[in-house]
């Protein structure tokens, strides 16, 4: 499983990061997580409100900082 | 970086127009254009939402309400949002007297599109926008 951040990485996009980090932690999946800051791939994904979440190159969120239960329901699905 | 270009603020209004090819979407365009300039509300891309691309999806349920503006009854831009789950607040040029093929795009019209928008019920709207626009 592919997890991105899209953000140019204010406290925001942190906080979605550590929150992502801990959902995979705590559902003990193999997870990739990785940071997109370039504002151009962001926008490249129709994103226009960050943080934003992208699971596999879907964005399942965008605008808000998803609390670690919101992304372990979403990676679960 | 992070405050350079940060697209973390509160998303706020979202405006939609139809940007229809006739003059009253045309219409509808350049006054959702001069809402967004004065930052009364941010304009986003009604086609995007209407692909359903997921990021614009995502992006648009951030929005602390949506506002269609459609340049005839056919509500194209209200339509489009409705079927991808959302209610928005809809305004019709048609509402305001003016009629596809007859309507003349201008500062006037655009002035008396905004009145309108700012005469609206909906307090949110009303909030924002009845202050008119900064002059830009």
């Amino acid at each position: 499983m592919k997890i991105e951040i899209l953000g140019v990485g204010c406290p925001k996009c942190k906080q979605l990061t550590a929150n992502a980090e801990a959902a995979v932690n705590e559902l003990n999946v193999q997870a990739e997580i990785s940071k997109v800051t370039d504002i151009n791939k962001i926008t490249d994904y129709g994103v226009m409100m960050t943080p934003a979440l992208a699971v596999d190159g879907t964005v399942v969120s965008a605008g808000k900082v998803l609390s670690k239960d919101e992304i372990k329901k979403l990676i679960s699905k | 970086m992070a405050g350079n270009n940060c697209m973390c603020q509160q998303a706020g209004i979202l405006v939609f127009s139809c940007s229809g090819a006739a003059d009253a979407g045309e219409l509808s365009d350049r006054v959702a254009r001069r809402i967004a300039q004065c930052g009364q509300a941010k304009m986003f891309c009604l086609a995007g939402v209407g692909a359903h691309v997921p990021g614009m999806i995502e992006s648009a349920k951030a929005g602390t309400r949506l506002i269609t503006i459609d340049g005839c009854p056919v509500s194209c831009a209200q339509k489009t949002l409705e079927h991808a789950g959302f209610t928005p607040v809809a305004f019709n040029l048609k509402d305001m007297g003016f009629e596809k093929g007859k309507t003349a795009v201008n500062e006037e019209s655009i002035e008396k599109v905004l009145s309108k928008i700012s005469g609206g019920n909906v307090e949110e709207t009303d909030r924002n926008i009845s202050r008119g626009c900064c002059g830009c």
